[in-house]
């Protein structure tokens, strides 16, 4: 499954590509891209995992910096 | 002044200034982020306070603060720019309640089947059918079209345009989510997905770049200053270094020119669907064409009239007439061209008997005359002694009571600005210029002539096509691209082929726009010149912002190495620079 959700607080484009890395290293993430233009996070993840990939990467992206934060309605 | 109450004030301000800085460089250190641009000012001002350069340090901090600031507002800005021009998603539809009275809803509650009614100057809401009223539709924000489309009754509209000055009543065709609108914003910005070379190539160089940068940083102070003792000169020249190693503003610029081109091509109708196939649309020398509906318009008209005594009304007239029962494609372009001359339409009164011959034509009495109307067959039925004709198409015959009267050819005709195409094309430097057809070699010739194409291929079979390409693409230059541009629908093998496909995406032809890699909602084949123009200039910016951003500090590295820059420069390298590279990008948005 793939989805797209709003990334609020990115500031920089390294900032983006830091973030895009480290998603893309947690397990069960298959692909992850984050778009610093769009402020936008899509992320592939197997449907049956997909709701908690999603919240670990809520988790992770508030860790690395408070700023950030996935939004999800 | 006391040193220590000197140094007092100097730290009160700096922390005073820095302290979000200093936050965040503390907690990505936590993180295990070590090369993070706030970890490095902080090291870069922690050594010009300890070596007593606390004006210094404290002004870089503000300078940099400063730098920020500005370097997100442009950010911003560019954002709303790019935004605004594809701000098409309509805010709300009116429905009619059980009173009669309108309602406002929100355009992804309706449903299809449903009935809204589009006041004049309203954004239509989603895909559908105008059931009721006429109006003139503003298609800027899709095509880029600037002529205003006339619609009635019965007429497809798509979701994005305007109505300009009449009442609509519409049936819903499409839900928000499918609908033209909402489908052209996702494909422009899952566009930044598909990332082109130079972004990744940028990317990780600035991977490489910081660490690196850093590690010279470290032997600029350690080595000379164990070779001559001065450590204070060599350390202060570090910590330039440092400054100037912060990567933000070499990552910032290549994404934003490479989302401004694509939202600046979006706004003329051009879709790209991504960084990859703008990149490589730049790099295109060979275009290849799809004739039938790519450069000729795929419907057929009158191209020629040639009567022998009478004039060419008249013939048309009596060809429009004798044919004016059939349903022919042919038939139905002989009234079209009859009515676009005369404003009458064929009068079937005046028909009597007629009779219809499968594969060569019509006899019909016309006036009381013996019309026959048809192929080089049907003139020898009709005892008639037929021309030939020069001009390439089909020929349909006319004899009047056995003796022959004329002809008139037929033909697919090309739009009007596939020449000028072409011209603009080869005018770029795109060298070859190829047309594919399943047509005559005859009517293929033409075409190519009449259109100055440097290649042309004749009577493919689709197989034919791909295998064509296919050599194309074997014999091609190196880091040369080979597009193709086709209708999208019977073309698809071929367009997921070329280096870059585009298709013809006739406004709303869901596998057009799923096939290709970039569409053009005009079909205007003069649009591929114009997306290769673009694709080009956003290129150049790119490489412009590159080269530029890497030169410049580089150049302060080698100054600061050798004495002769400071700190000043040093922030004028890191976000000067950047906020430079971020005026050029928004370059790529402006399309003359």
């Amino acid at each position: 499954m793939k989805k797209s959700f709003k990334v609020k607080g990115i500031d920089c484009a390294n900032c983006a590509a830091k973030l895009e890395d480290n998603l893309n290293k947690m397990p069960g993430v298959e692909k992850a891209t984050v778009s610093f233009m769009t402020e936008k996070l899509t992320l592939t993840a197997a449907d049956d995992k997909f709701d908690e990939v999603l919240e670990a990467a809520k988790a992770l992206t508030k860790k690395l910096e408070p700023d950030w934060e996935i939004v999800t309605k | 002044m006391n040193p220590y109450l000197k140094l007092a004030i100097a730290l009160v301000i700096y922390v005073a200034v820095g302290h979000k800085i200093l936050r965040k460089a503390f907690r990505n250190i936590k993180n295990g982020q070590v090369f993070d641009e706030n970890f490095l000012m902080v090291v870069a001002t922690f050594g010009a306070l300890a070596m007593g350069e606390y004006l210094e340090a404290i002004s870089v901090l503000v300078l940099y603060r400063i730098g920020e600031y500005f370097q997100d507002k442009a950010v911003d800005k560019s954002r709303q720019s790019i935004a605004a021009l594809m701000d098409i998603r309509p805010d709300y539809a009116n429905i009619e309640d059980e009173s009669g009275e309108l309602q406002q809803v929100d355009p992804d509650d309706l449903e299809v089947g449903s009935v809204i009614t589009i006041k004049p100057g309203e954004r239509v809401p989603v895909d559908g059918v105008v059931l009721e009223g006429d109006s003139r539709l503003d298609t800027a924000a899709l095509t880029g079209e600037s002529l205003p489309r006339h619609v009635a009754e019965g007429d497809e509209i798509y979701s994005g345009t305007i109505n300009l000055n009449g009442l609509l009543k519409v049936r819903v065709t499409k839900p928000c989510d499918e609908s033209t609108a909402t489908r052209i914003l996702e494909l422009v910005e899952e566009s930044t997905e598909n990332k082109g070379k130079a972004e990744q190539f940028i990317t990780r160089f600035a991977r490489y770049y910081t660490p690196v940068v850093c590690g010279l940083a470290v032997l600029l102070a350690v080595v000379p200053g164990l070779a001559t003792g001065q450590w204070a000169t060599w350390v202060h020249r570090a910590l330039i270094f440092l400054v100037v190693s912060c990567p933000c503003a070499l990552v910032i610029s290549v994404p934003l020119s490479f989302f401004a081109g694509i939202g600046g091509a979006s706004s003329k109708g051009i879709l790209m669907k991504g960084g990859n196939y703008l990149e490589a649309l730049a790099k295109a020398d060979t275009v290849v064409f799809d004739k039938t509906g790519t450069l000729t318009k795929g419907v057929f008209s009158v191209v020629a009239v040639h009567p022998e005594r009478m004039t060419e009304e008249e013939l048309l007239d009596l060809a429009a007439a004798a044919e004016s029962f059939s349903d022919h494609p042919i038939s139905r372009s002989l009234e079209e061209e009859y009515q676009a001359r005369t404003g009458k339409t064929a009068d079937k009164a005046r028909v009597g008997q007629f009779e219809n011959f499968a594969g060569e034509g019509i006899i019909a009495a016309v006036d009381g005359r013996q019309v026959a109307c048809g192929n080089a067959r049907l003139m020898t039925r009709a005892g008639a002694q037929h021309k030939d004709c020069e001009v390439q198409g089909t020929i349909v015959h006319v004899a009047v009571d056995g003796v022959y009267e004329g002809h008139i050819v037929i033909a697919d005709v090309v739009k009007d600005d596939a020449k000028q195409a072409i011209g603009s094309l080869q005018a770029l430097g795109v060298t070859r210029t190829v047309m594919l057809t399943g047509d005559k070699k005859e009517i293929a010739q033409d075409v190519a002539k009449a259109l100055g194409l440097s290649e042309w291929h004749a009577e493919l079979m689709p197989q034919d096509k791909v295998s064509r390409v296919k050599d194309l693409i074997a014999s091609k230059q190196k880091d040369r691209t080979v597009a193709f541009a086709g209708d999208g629908i019977n073309d698809a093998p071929v367009l997921a082929l070329a280096d870059v496909g585009i298709a013809m995406g006739s406004m709303g032809s869901a596998a057009a726009v799923e096939a290709a890699d970039i569409v053009l909602m005009n079909d205007k084949p003069s649009d591929v010149a114009l997306a290769v123009r673009i694709a080009r200039k956003t290129m150049r910016i790119i490489y412009e912002n590159i080269s530029f951003s890497i030169g410049i500090k580089v150049l302060v590295l080698i100054l600061a190495a050798l004495g002769y820059a400071n700190m000043w420069l040093a922030i004028f390298a890191d976000v000067g620079v950047c906020m430079l590279a971020i005026l050029n990008a928004m370059r790529a948005l402006r399309i003359e």
